[in-house]
């Protein structure tokens, strides 16, 4: 029993400090919306990639930036109706 | 995965990425001149601006083998010198020091904080430090972020404490910078939102309601203890902050920039909001709201100003005025914020003002550039617009104000630096019939674009070219006595006779030198204190300071075939093979020795180094004989002209050079006998000091004609000058030490000698035919040329013409107006009578406008008129996408240029309108392009390709071959053949290999019976290609968007099965696995190079070199794959790798390892870069990798160098 509180404990603990980090109860939103912020905070870090697609945009770096943390704040839409 | 594999490769960087992703600015040697900092991938390097000439120079560059996302500089109090905190993708924070006296980066500091990688949560993304040098902020892009201490110890060593945490959650940050607060508690201040509510709520109108936030963080120094001490909402828009100057300064506070206003925010003042002015113009749409993204803030005494850029270029100066009381001093109240144009510069990444009155702007795209101030723009004609009239309500509106731009007034242009960035495509070929190819390369953005050629070699100013009566044999220079600083006199050797000409104001022939002018020259020395001597072929003839003149003539029926000097020695060789050796006694006269070497063949070069310092003579000669050999003879006292060491050769010597340079392996200076051979061979020998041995020789082939050496000084080392078919200089790298031999950008010379005169201090003299040129060598930093021709917009892809030597470029632009679009607004303004001028478009950048696209094919001269000499807009909003050059057989082979456009096209979320496919005939040789006809299709053709007589076309997913037909082109057969789009197309035989865009590569048969295209081969990885190319018939090389670069090879068995005769009903009957073909391919190698590849080829750099992988990258990297031949050489240098990642862990703390394998494990890869590190390590630390490798260093470096030299530069 202790073994599993502590399990309990440790997946907590998990979650709290790395975001994103799944359970077993994950809703299909909330996992699409992790990939979809962790994929515009990846864009944003890397550089080449980010210049990659401004210059494909045709915009300037740092304002595709804005809108790439402007989409995480998104992340994948609107949550789903809760059922209750 | 196993990461062995059964072919290996060396990765290796011929060119850095020169984007800038960072730039910091501060006095980082310890002394008054500011240094700047730049990150350009995983390269930190440090540059020098002299503001005498106004000019940037690199200093020193280190690979950090890591991503460097953001730099800061710091000072401690009462200290002088700045240190520099990198924020990487090492989950670590780095605290380094630039030693000026080593030129090197020192870590300091090295402490963990999180995972590795570039990740949300983990920070690094952002790096803020207190104006005071006492606290530094780390974040990430979501939640994290970390406060370190910084202090200092009893010993004034630098401490950071344990982090402190000011995490929020959910919670996004665009920005964070800290806060100029004087000696008060250091706050940093954050531009945030907080995303938890719109998660929770399902109509959305939490997300529409969500606010944006200034936070300030405070640390209480006190506590030890961060606090969120203010937040207030700001507009919603805003994504930067500028630190506004506190203390005795200023108002202390942050500007805030968002679309189309800056407001000045604090927590005890009021708010005060400027709008951004928007260009006025015919073209340009009065509606459009501008963004700042860049800028930079300067305090001088007693003022400061920002500049900020819009996403035009424009430069605004903003300035806050503030309260001033009764007795007119500056209570420290703000009164207003005013806005005013100030000039425009290309779109910067980063802006760092100079104390010295500089303006550096680390380009976007494109080269960086280097301004001087000028003016500050403070009595100008431009209107500045205050906060007074607008609200500083981010809700209420304005009208919006206006400026015009104009030509630079305050900034003068001193300095452009060359970069690559972006590259987008290249080609290598080799259309100068030079012995080795250049490379082709296209990159930039809008109007700053260009067509660059790439070619190795060093950069050469020519002072002087003039011609001579007759044609010269030799040319020497020469100073009258010891201590003179230059050169006095230029003697140059006809077939009859020899000139002397004096070298002053003005350079004019004298005669009364006492140089016999009946017989042509052999050598010119200046001999002891202040006399000279000449040697012809009938003797020796010694001037003394009076012009008195000994002769030493020539034993009868004999004449002097070579001879070589030194300021106390001289050694002559006769027609008889016997060598004569004289040495200056002590009253400045020439003493034979007694005896004559008599030597085994003709003598035909001879060299004797110069004397030691400190020393009598130089200590060895060397003969060369047309018996292939080489002789190292001794002139000791005590055994003069004894044989020490002898070389055999595999042609008869032509030159010989004894020189002392500096040496990698030693650390100090080497001995060094040069050889040049009739074969255009080179070889550079080590020369033992005391025994006179010879040993560790490089090989290098120079030309096809014989080689010739001099000894010439550049850029204070010595270096020496090899002359064959075209002219090379051999010289120290600035940063390994290493030797490195470049080709010189120079017609070819049959002689050359060093020249020095009082307006050129380190100058060459050197004959071309019947001319006398003088040169000089400014920079021995960048062996790769490049020559640059100006594009119209963003080129896209480039063909060659396939016989003649000129390119097609294609060209495009997002949300700008095309030049019809553009003509007929201006013909519209004109028609009202308003201002019609139109900006230049490479300065101002084209007038934007959303969905609009602008397009154009160019074709390029780059060899002849070095112009672009053809261009071709496309109209209807169409974009070129695609270009390929296709003969076809129904045609009788003529070839056709082909473009693939698509029209209404938007980027993201991709979609289009459709696209076309044009077809053009070349016209006078292809100097010209006649349009024929233009097919509708119902996807963009992103990859087109000439394939068996006839075009194939990607359309989407679909592979269609089409041939040409009067009216369009006529579909031939087609086959849906990838998942999703493809992007590219190569083909060999009858195998096509199709890319695309998220799934790697698809190998396709195409069966000539049936008419049918059959995929039978896919990867098992989803790689998002970029670029491919075929490097033999079973394996593809390519990149991916990601920054990887992979090999994957089709199976024998599966590649014959494909090829096999008949209808390839087995093909089409074998069932598919899991969703795709019948078959995968293997990974034969993969490597993260971090920069994404735009263009690989399979191709050779030098002359005589085998064929390597070369590819681009988007930063403007150029990189090469080598195979390697050996197993014996990948086992050392896997154990050298693993050595170096040992003993020399990189600088920001990734492990190099982890970061080569970044997204999947490094396979079948030598990172040569790392490889190359070891010429950048202290001697200790060279010996010791050496004892643990069971090999000298000597050897080490030679078959580091080796790997380079063999196949590139």
């Amino acid at each position: 029993m202790a073994d599993k509180l502590r399990t309990i404990q440790n997946l907590e603990a998990m979650q709290a400090r790395y975001v994103g980090t799944g359970h077993a109860d994950t809703t299909r939103y909330e996992w699409v919306s992790n990939i979809v912020r962790d994929s515009y905070a990846s864009y944003v870090g890397h550089a080449p990639l980010l210049s990659y697609m401004a210059v494909g945009m045709g915009e300037p770096k740092e304002k595709v930036r804005a809108q790439m943390i402007e989409k995480m704040v998104r992340g994948a839409g609107n949550p789903p109706e809760t059922q209750e | 995965m196993a990461t062995t594999s059964t072919m290996f490769m060396y990765s290796l960087t011929i060119q850095p990425p020169t984007a800038i992703n960072q730039a910091i600015l501060g006095q980082f040697a310890g002394t008054k001149e500011q240094q700047i900092v730049t990150a350009s991938g995983s390269k930190l390097t440090i540059h020098r601006p002299d503001p005498t000439q106004g000019k940037v120079t690199p200093i020193f560059s280190q690979d950090a083998f890591g991503i460097i996302r953001s730099l800061a500089a710091f000072r401690l109090a009462g200290s002088n010198k700045d240190y520099i905190i990198i924020g990487s993708d090492s989950g670590r924070i780095t605290v380094i020091e630039y030693v000026p006296s080593q030129n090197r980066f020192n870590r300091i500091h090295l402490e963990t904080f999180g995972k590795s990688g570039v990740r949300r949560v983990v920070p690094g993304q952002y790096l803020a430090v207190d104006p005071k040098g006492r606290a530094c902020l780390i974040a990430s892009v979501e939640k994290n972020k970390l406060v370190y201490v910084l202090n200092r110890n009893s010993q004034a060593e630098l401490t950071i404490s344990s982090p402190l945490e000011a995490h929020k959650p959910q919670t996004l940050v665009f920005t964070v910078i800290s806060l100029d607060v004087g000696y008060e508690n250091p706050i940093f201040a954050a531009l945030e939102v907080d995303y938890a509510e719109c998660d929770q709520d399902p109509t959305g109108q939490a997300y529409e309601e969500a606010e944006k936030l200034l936070v300030y963080y405070e640390l209480d120094l006190g506590l030890n203890h961060v606090v969120r001490k203010w937040a207030d909402p700001v507009d919603r828009t805003a994504t930067l902050l500028f630190q506004v100057p506190g203390g005795a300064d200023g108002p202390s506070g942050v500007l805030v920039c968002a679309e189309d206003n800056v407001t000045y925010r604090h927590s005890n003042q009021d708010a005060f909001r400027v709008p951004i002015p928007r260009r006025r113009g015919a073209t340009e749409n009065p509606e459009r709201k501008r963004c700042i993204i860049a800028g930079v803030m300067h305090k001088m005494r007693g003022a400061f100003f920002f500049l900020l850029q819009t996403e035009d270029g424009d430069l605004f100066k903003v300035t806050i005025e503030m309260v001033e009381d009764s007795k007119r001093q500056l209570t420290g109240e703000v009164s207003r914020l005013k806005i005013k144009y100030f000039d425009t510069v290309p779109v910067a990444s980063n802006l760092l003002i100079l104390k010295s009155g500089f303006l550096y702007v680390a380009s976007e795209a494109g080269n960086h550039h280097f301004y001087q101030f000028e003016k500050l723009g403070d009595d100008d004609e431009e209107t500045e617009y205050s906060s007074d009239n607008f609200s500083a309500d981010p809700s209420v509106p304005y009208e919006p104000v206006y400026f015009h731009a104009r030509g630079a007034e305050n900034l003068n242009l001193v300095d452009t630096i060359n970069s690559l960035n972006p590259l987008i495509d290249s080609k290598v070929a080799n259309l100068t019939e030079d012995d080795a190819p250049q490379i082709y390369t296209v990159s930039g953005t809008g109007a700053r674009s260009s067509f660059r050629t790439l070619k190795h070699g060093l950069e050469v100013s020519e002072i002087v070219e003039s011609e001579l009566p007759s044609v010269p044999s030799a040319v020497w220079t020469t100073k009258l006595t010891r201590e003179d600083e230059y050169d006095a006199y230029i003697i140059l050797s006809f077939a009859n006779g020899t000139l002397v000409l004096s070298i002053g104001e003005t350079v004019e022939e004298v005669t009364d030198t006492g140089f016999l002018s009946s017989a042509p020259t052999l050598a010119v020395q200046q001999l002891g204190e202040d006399s000279l001597i000449q040697i012809h072929p009938r003797g020796i003839r010694h001037i003394l300071v009076d012009r008195r003149v000994n002769e030493w003539p020539a034993p009868q029926h004999r004449s002097i075939v070579a001879a070589a000097t030194n300021e106390r020695q001289v050694a002559v060789a006769l027609s008889s093979g016997e060598i004569v050796y004289f040495e200056m006694d002590a009253d400045g006269s020439l003493a034979e020795y007694d005896e004559r070497r008599q030597m085994s063949g003709t003598v035909t070069c001879l060299s004797l180094g110069e004397v030691p310092e400190g020393r009598m003579r130089s200590a060895f000669l060397a003969v060369g004989c047309d018996d292939s050999t080489v002789r190292v003879l001794s002139l000791d006292p005590d055994s003069t002209l004894e044989n020490k060491s002898v070389q055999a050769l595999t042609a008869a010597p032509s030159a010989l050079n004894i020189m002392s340079m500096s040496d990698s392996s030693s650390g100090g200076s080497t001995l060094y006998l040069h050889i040049g051979l009739h074969s255009g061979v080179y070889l550079r020998t080590v020369l033992d000091e005391v025994t006179g041995e010879l040993s560790d020789t490089r090989t290098r082939f120079l030309g096809s004609k014989a080689v010739n050496l001099f000894q010439v000084s550049v850029k204070g080392q010595t270096a020496v000058l090899a002359l064959s078919s075209r002219p090379w200089l051999g010289y120290s790298d600035i940063q390994t030490k290493g030797f490195t031999l470049t080709p010189l950008d120079y017609v070819p010379l049959e002689w050359g000698w060093n020249f020095s005169s009082e307006q050129c201090v380190e100058g060459m003299v050197g004959i071309q035919g019947q001319n006398l040129r003088i040169f000089s060598i400014e920079k021995l930093d960048n062996n790769m040329l490049q020559q640059s021709i100006p594009l119209s917009h963003t080129p896209r892809r480039l063909v060659k013409h396939p016989e003649q030597p000129f390119f097609y470029v294609i060209e495009s632009d997002n949300n700008v107006l095309s030049e019809s679009t553009r003509a007929r607004l201006l013909e519209d303004s004109k028609a009202r009578g308003d201002d019609d001028t139109e900006l230049p478009p490479d300065e101002f950048g084209y007038p934007r406008a959303t969905g609009h696209w602008a397009s154009c094919i160019q074709i390029v001269d780059p060899v002849d008129a070095k112009a672009v000499i053809g261009s071709i807009e496309l109209e209807d909003n169409e974009a070129a996408v695609s270009v390929a050059t296709v003969p076809f057989t129904s045609q009788d082979d003529e070839t056709f240029l082909v473009v693939g456009t698509a029209k209404d096209m938007t980027v993201s979320p991709p979609s289009s309108g459709g696209g076309f496919i044009h077809i053009y005939r070349f016209q006078e040789d292809g100097r010209e392009l006649e349009f024929i006809h233009k097919t509708k299709v119902d996807h963009p053709p992103l990859a087109l390709l000439a394939f068996q007589g006839r075009l194939v076309a990607g359309l989407g997913s679909i592979l269609r071959v089409y041939d040409l037909g009067m009216k369009q082109l006529l579909r031939k057969c087609q086959a849906p053949v990838v998942p999703n789009t493809i992007v590219g197309l190569q083909t060999q035989g009858s195998r096509i290999v199709v890319s695309d865009v998220r799934e790697s590569v698809t190998f396709v048969v195409y069966k000539y019976q049936e008419n049918v295209l059959i995929p039978f081969v896919d990867d098992s990885v989803s790689r998002w290609a970029t670029s491919t190319a075929m490097v033999d018939y079973e394996t593809v090389a390519g990149g991916d968007k990601f920054g990887n670069i992979w090999l994957v090879r089709c199976p024998k068995k599966i590649s014959d099965e494909a090829d096999e005769e008949g209808s390839g009903a087995h093909l089409i009957h074998e069932r598919g696995y899991l969703h795709g073909t019948p078959n995968r391919v293997e990974l034969m190698a993969h490597v993260y190079t971090q920069d994404i590849p735009t263009s690989l080829h399979k191709a050779q750099l030098v002359a005589g070199g085998r064929d390597i992988l070369v590819w681009t990258g988007f930063h403007g990297t150029v990189g090469m794959l080598v195979p390697f031949v050996s197993r014996e050489d990948v086992d050392f240098f896997q154990n050298l790798e693993m050595n170096l990642a040992a003993q020399n862990p990189p600088i920001a703390g990734r492990d190099h390892l982890i970061y080569r394998s970044y997204y999947a494990p490094v396979k079948g890869v030598i990172d040569g870069d790392l490889c190359e590190t070891y010429f950048l390590l202290p001697n200790d630390m060279k010996m010791m990798i050496a004892g643990d490798l069971d090999r000298s260093v000597r050897e080490i470096e030679r078959k580091i160098s080796d790997m380079r030299t063999r196949v590139a530069y």
